[in-house]
């Protein structure tokens, strides 16, 4: 009973008086988590429905998955598309990150703010306008396009991670080497890099999430061999529900899941 | 040597030094030339020319047409109000729902923080489509809520939840709460708790320190995540295409439209614009009134 009646923080509410707020965290939490995780279970149903709980479990919205070439090409596509966009803009926006941190030049605040629009900009403008831009230049429906676009959406995000990360790295080690003798580059390379790689890498993951679950563009400029897997999916989505997009669905939170814990344990091993 | 050549020295030394800071600040701020040549291709250029081209009508000729047509038409008005309440209730519904779980989290200790945080972290990883199918699972007419309610009884027949107002907002709040939750839950971690102590020692009951020291501390989080879900709000597309079922059209939705049934490039592009200047609008408003920059930007 202790627990019950100790207070909870460093106010003067105990635990009982507050239980009120952790079943409403409770109930809010659920609501978070479980709409994502009910997909799985019904992935593996039997019946031509989508039903829950399923009465019969098989795996045959799977095999229709594998199955199915126009979902195992856009998957393909999606999986290129998404690494070639971490290939893209982590060195980008790591580099960017970097050059505003120790420049100090007073620019830099426009520079920054220029490539964060990314961020600000509606989604639905990039995408109409780099159709119509990509459409003059012969773009559309080529992963170089579609890499393009989705790298920049990443550059702002990577650039956050890496600025954070500068924050709290002693900037004076750098220093100390190039009095010694090294330069720029090497400084960074043999210093700094090692030092924030676990932020990199972060960067990375995020970039490559940010490219495999992206919408929009993808509607407008991938299209015929090349369509991204959330491309097919929000056709499908607005055709027919078909279980299949179950089975995609579950894929799709197990990859964005191990990626997540991923990034957590990363975390982990910075702070130590 | 005479003191004045010393001097002499000395400022072309410290001019020497100056210049070579100079140029040595300048060759680091030209490694974000590629991120900025890329951001120039993907954003600068095509919105650029969308902009130009919304002053063009369908005649082909330079007018003010397509932004007359959008005071004109009664359309237009409804779907930027669509647009503004469906922005503004989605926000007002995360800051109600998202602050208790913010402070909840905030109040944990830092062992079992972590752990609850995963449940604010996975739906932040999870493609936005995924869940968006989900709701639709969860909603639609023969849905998870619908197949419950009937078989225990609660109603008979099964309601509409989805393809509506509501669903794009349950959707919409749901895709949300994170970009509220984890800025507050920052902003929450970084209060002083002994401020709370202080206030406690002086006499205040626990609620009236809550809602007296503590809120007022919190509000930069809660501007800079309604601000961050406001300003996404503005711009969705998939959500309320798929939940709304066509009953809520947005301004993103309005401008596919118009492109796939008119390809009339000129209306969509002043729509966009119209967007585009309605988001700016807001941010500057908000960090005139918020100071936005020690928010986003400042020092942790």
């Amino acid at each position: 009973m202790s627990w019950w009646t100790t207070p909870a923080s460093d106010t003067q509410v105990t635990n009982s008086q507050r239980i009120w707020l952790y079943v409403l965290a409770s109930i809010i939490m659920f609501l978070l988590v479980v709409p994502i995780l009910i997909v799985i279970p019904m992935s593996f149903s039997g019946s031509q429905y989508l039903e829950f709980p399923p009465t019969s479990w098989s795996l045959r919205w799977y095999q229709e998955y594998l199955e199915t070439p126009r979902w195992v090409s856009a998957t393909i596509t999606s999986l290129e598309v998404a690494t070639l966009t971490m290939l893209v803009a982590t060195p980008l926006g790591t580099m960017a990150a970097y050059g505003l941190f120790v420049s100090g030049h007073p620019i830099g605040r426009l520079v920054f703010f220029v490539l964060m629009t990314p961020m600000i900009v509606p989604v639905i403008l990039i995408a109409i306008g780099t159709f119509y831009v990509f459409g003059k230049i012969g773009f559309v429906n080529t992963i170089t396009g579609i890499v393009l676009a989705h790298s920049v959406l990443a550059i702002p995000l990577v650039m956050i991670i890496i600025t954070a990360a500068l924050r709290t790295y002693d900037l004076n080690q750098e220093r100390v080497a190039r009095s010694l003798g090294a330069t720029q580059t090497r400084a960074f390379f043999a210093i700094t890099l090692p030092q924030i790689k676990f932020s990199v890498v972060t960067a990375a993951l995020l970039a490559f999430l940010t490219s495999f679950d992206e919408v929009i563009i993808s509607i407008f400029i991938s299209g015929g061999g090349n369509s991204t897997l959330t491309k097919q999916m929000f056709s499908a989505l607005r055709d027919y529900i078909d279980p299949t997009i179950a089975a995609i669905s579950t894929l799709m939170v197990v990859i964005s899941t191990t990626l997540m814990l991923g990034v957590q344990a990363l975390g982990r091993n910075e702070k130590d | 040597m005479p003191k004045s050549l010393k001097n002499y020295e000395a400022n072309l030394n410290s001019n020497a030094l100056e210049l070579a800071r100079k140029k040595e600040q300048f060759l680091l701020l030209g490694l974000t030339s590629p991120a900025l040549l890329a951001i120039c291709l993907i954003i600068v250029i095509p919105v650029g020319w969308l902009f130009f081209m919304s002053f063009f009508g369908t005649s082909g000729e330079f007018s003010l047409e397509n932004y007359q047509k959008m005071l004109q038409y009664k359309s237009y008005a409804r779907v930027f109000a669509a647009t503004f309440k469906v922005s503004i209730l989605t926000t007002l519904l995360c800051i109600i729902i998202g602050y208790p779980l913010a402070y909840f989290l905030s109040e944990l200790p830092k062992k079992y923080a972590g752990l609850f945080m995963l449940t604010v972290l996975l739906p932040f990883w999870t493609s936005l489509l995924v869940r968006t199918y989900a709701w639709l699972v969860i909603l639609q007419r023969k849905g998870l809520i619908n197949n419950f309610a009937i078989e225990y009884g609660l109603w008979e027949t099964p309601i509409k939840l989805v393809h509506n107002l509501n669903g794009t907002l349950i959707g919409m709040v749901h895709i949300m709460l994170p970009f509220l939750v984890l800025p507050l839950y920052g902003a929450m971690k970084r209060i002083d708790r002994q401020t709370i102590q202080a206030a406690a020692n002086l006499g205040a009951t626990p609620i009236q320190s809550f809602w007296q020291i503590f809120v007022p501390l919190s509000l930069p989080g809660v501007v800079a995540g309604s601000l961050i879900v406001f300003v996404l709000c503005l711009g969705f597309y998939v959500t309320p295409a798929v939940l709304g079922g066509g009953k809520v059209i947005l301004v993103s939705m309005q401008i596919t439209a118009i492109l796939q049934d008119q390809f009339n490039w000129g209306a969509a592009s002043a729509l966009g614009v119209v967007l585009l200047i309605a988001t700016f609008a807001v941010l500057a408003v908000a960090s005139r009134a918020f100071k936005l920059d020690n928010i986003m930007f400042g020092k942790q």
